[in-house]
């Protein structure tokens, strides 16, 4: 590395590094709190003073994916010694199993929604972001502008026509209809940040390749999509994060059949007053898997969320 | 004038092969490409928008649909600008909007300056602060309900740890006076990052030789920051502050499940007021005059803000 007048001193690294160690750590401990909140026995985590060392329990997990009821002597009698681990912390409580909760099939959803919706926004967008990228289309600028400004109306106000449309058309409450709606609400995001990837692409890697005999198609999966893989890729991820967070529209235009989890993760509380370790469980379950993609992920993501807000 | 490489194979080929060769012509391949990008947003985004300005003009409502629509033009506008509940949302609103606007930037830009120090970990270190905004909003109220919990929470617990205050004396979500601060705090914690990493960009855009030049010129660190610094990061800061003040004007997902609007209607931000209107009392078409009119509110202050971020990056 080139000396630099601007190089920070060691001093100064330190205490750069000092206060920002300081800062992640203030960060991550709400975090840390919901995680271990997870593990606790009920009893534990109403405690005061809070307890930060306790013993670990996976009553809240259990809570999380199972119905329970209570049960009188009669029926455990006839129902014998727990078979399964989970069995015996549920009988300790003097409650019995009768069947799986809903967690499971909410997270499910939100799977297939995720999944299903950046699936499509990113075929789409990165379609629609190459022609804008490379052929004439008229009005092209101000169209670009105008699918993104779509983003900035509050989602609620959204809501309604498209609650009525759904009404009609039979979509409220299915998969279909939830993909549909998170495709279009990403499709401007991604036609944006797309059309900036390919835009830096050379035009005349393509121009070889159609010398080449390629057809416009070969060459756009052959040459420019390998190129722009890694934009597209980060694209995709922004898309899933958003259709996994969202919780407006999921609220209103869901109920039973295609809820996500986020709508969902609030009512686990409601269930038998206030089971906070299944809550955190539920939550944990759900926000783990976003920060492991995040740090995974961090070089890209991180330029991601730079570039995208830069261009515009 | 030195032709591109299409043309120049365009000519050597003879038409109709060109057309056998490249399949469908360019024309066909854009549309193809284009229209279902377009279709869709067409009928998710612009199709619902005009649904909603027409529904602002009625007096339909959701849960009556035998009553007849009458078209009562500008009566539901009315009704909204002259309501004293509009304005008091208004306050709740301005109020979020900038006291996150204010921390978000303070604490963003710091973080963002010390980072810049390029001490040893900093980009694990960075990647941890991030952490928060890859997270649901709603999810996260959610919890955070239970670490504002006046006796078990552990926020109250910390601040009680710190200040000596009772952590029963005070509820944060409770409170009338602190409910307000209550969805600050939260969203500072969750969105500093974001304006962090824009001011980060802006740092690194700033090449080394400038300050060079300006230490040749003995101007000291000081001075360096802030006619230099400042001023070259200030677009990029601009930017943030935009992103933010968008996202925070639509605010739903993370106070509906922190606080609910209330007590009272302390935190109920214009979002969550819409859907009460829209969604529990079921006046769909003053709720429908009441998303033009923030819709409006939103485009007009972002474009006359967007000109002045233009201004600074002219300079």
């Amino acid at each position: 590395m080139s000396f630099s007048v601007n190089e920070p001193s060691n001093r100064q690294k330190w205490g750069a590094g000092i206060l920002v160690i300081s800062y992640a750590i203030i960060t991550l401990l709400p975090l840390l709190w919901i995680i271990a909140t997870g593990f606790k026995s009920p009893a534990d985590s109403i405690s005061y003073p809070p307890k930060v060392l306790f013993e670990p329990s996976l009553e809240g997990y259990v809570n999380l994916f199972t119905t329970q009821t209570r049960a009188s002597e009669e029926t455990f009698e006839a129902l014998g010694d727990p078979t399964t681990w989970y069995d015996e912390i549920v009988r300790k409580k003097g409650m019995v199993i009768v069947g799986p909760s809903r967690f499971s099939e909410r997270f499910l959803n939100s799977v297939i929604i995720g999944f299903g919706s950046t699936f499509f926004a990113i075929v789409l967008g990165t379609a629609a972001a190459y022609a804008f990228s490379r052929f004439r289309v008229p009005l092209k600028d101000d169209l670009l502008f105008f699918i993104l400004s779509t983003r900035m109306m509050p989602p609620i106000a959204v809501a309604i026509p498209i609650f009525l449309m759904f009404r009609q058309l039979g979509l409220s409450d299915t998969h279909a209809g939830m993909i549909l709606l998170y495709t279009g609400v990403n499709l401007s995001l991604a036609v944006w940040l797309i059309n900036g990837f390919i835009d830096e692409i050379p035009i005349e890697y393509e121009e070889a390749a159609l010398i080449d005999g390629y057809t416009r198609f070969q060459a756009f999966y052959k040459v420019v999509l390998p190129q722009a893989a890694t934009g597209i890729a980060s694209t995709a991820i922004f898309c899933l994060i958003f259709a996994w967070n969202e919780y407006a529209f999921a609220v209103l235009l869901t109920s039973g059949n295609a809820q996500t989890a986020p709508p969902f993760i609030p009512t686990i509380i409601g269930v038998g007053g206030f089971d906070w370790p299944a809550m955190a469980a539920g939550a944990t379950i759900f926000l783990l898997p976003v920060m492991v993609f995040t740090i995974l992920l961090r070089k890209h993501l991180l330029s991601g969320i730079t570039f995208g807000a830069v261009r515009k | 004038m030195p032709k591109s490489a299409i043309e120049r194979a365009a000519e050597v080929t003879p038409p109709a092969v060109a057309r056998r060769i490249k399949g469908l012509s360019d024309r066909a391949i854009a549309w193809i490409f284009v229209t279902p990008t377009i279709v869709i947003l067409l009928a998710i985004n612009i199709f619902p928008l005009i649904w909603t300005i027409w529904l602002s003009f009625t007096n339909f409502r959701v849960n009556r649909p035998n009553n007849a629509v009458e078209f009562i033009g500008l009566r539901n506008y009315e009704r909204i600008l002259t309501d004293p509940d509009t304005w008091m949302t208004m306050q709740a609103t301005a109020h979020f909007l900038f006291w996150t606007i204010f921390f978000q930037v303070l604490i963003g830009f710091a973080l963002a300056y010390l980072i810049n120090k390029k001490f040893k970990g900093n980009d694990m270190w960075t990647t941890i602060i991030v952490l928060p905004m890859m997270l649901s909003p709603a999810v996260v109220g959610n919890f955070w309900t239970f670490l504002y919990q006046p006796q078990i929470g552990f926020f109250n617990y910390v601040v009680s740890f710190f200040t000596g205050v009772d952590p029963t004396s005070f509820s944060m979500i409770g409170d009338v006076s602190l409910a307000p601060w209550s969805i600050v705090i939260v969203d500072t914690w969750m969105w500093t990052p974001f304006v962090m990493l824009i001011c980060l960009a802006g740092l690194r855009s700033i090449p080394d030789n400038i300050y060079e030049a300006a230490e040749c010129d003995r101007a000291s660190k000081w001075r360096q920051f802030w006619t230099i610094t400042i001023p070259m990061v200030l677009p990029f800061l601009m930017l943030a502050i935009l992103f933010r003040g968008i996202e925070n004007f639509k605010m739903f997902d993370l106070v509906v499940q922190l606080t609910g609007g209330g007590p009272g209607s302390t935190t109920e931000l214009t979002s969550i007021n819409l859907k009460r209107e829209a969604f529990e009392k079921w006046r769909t078409g003053f709720a429908s005059a009441y998303a033009v009119i923030l819709f409006v509110t939103v485009f007009g202050l972002a474009s006359i803000y967007v000109k002045a971020l233009n201004r600074v990056k002219a300079r």
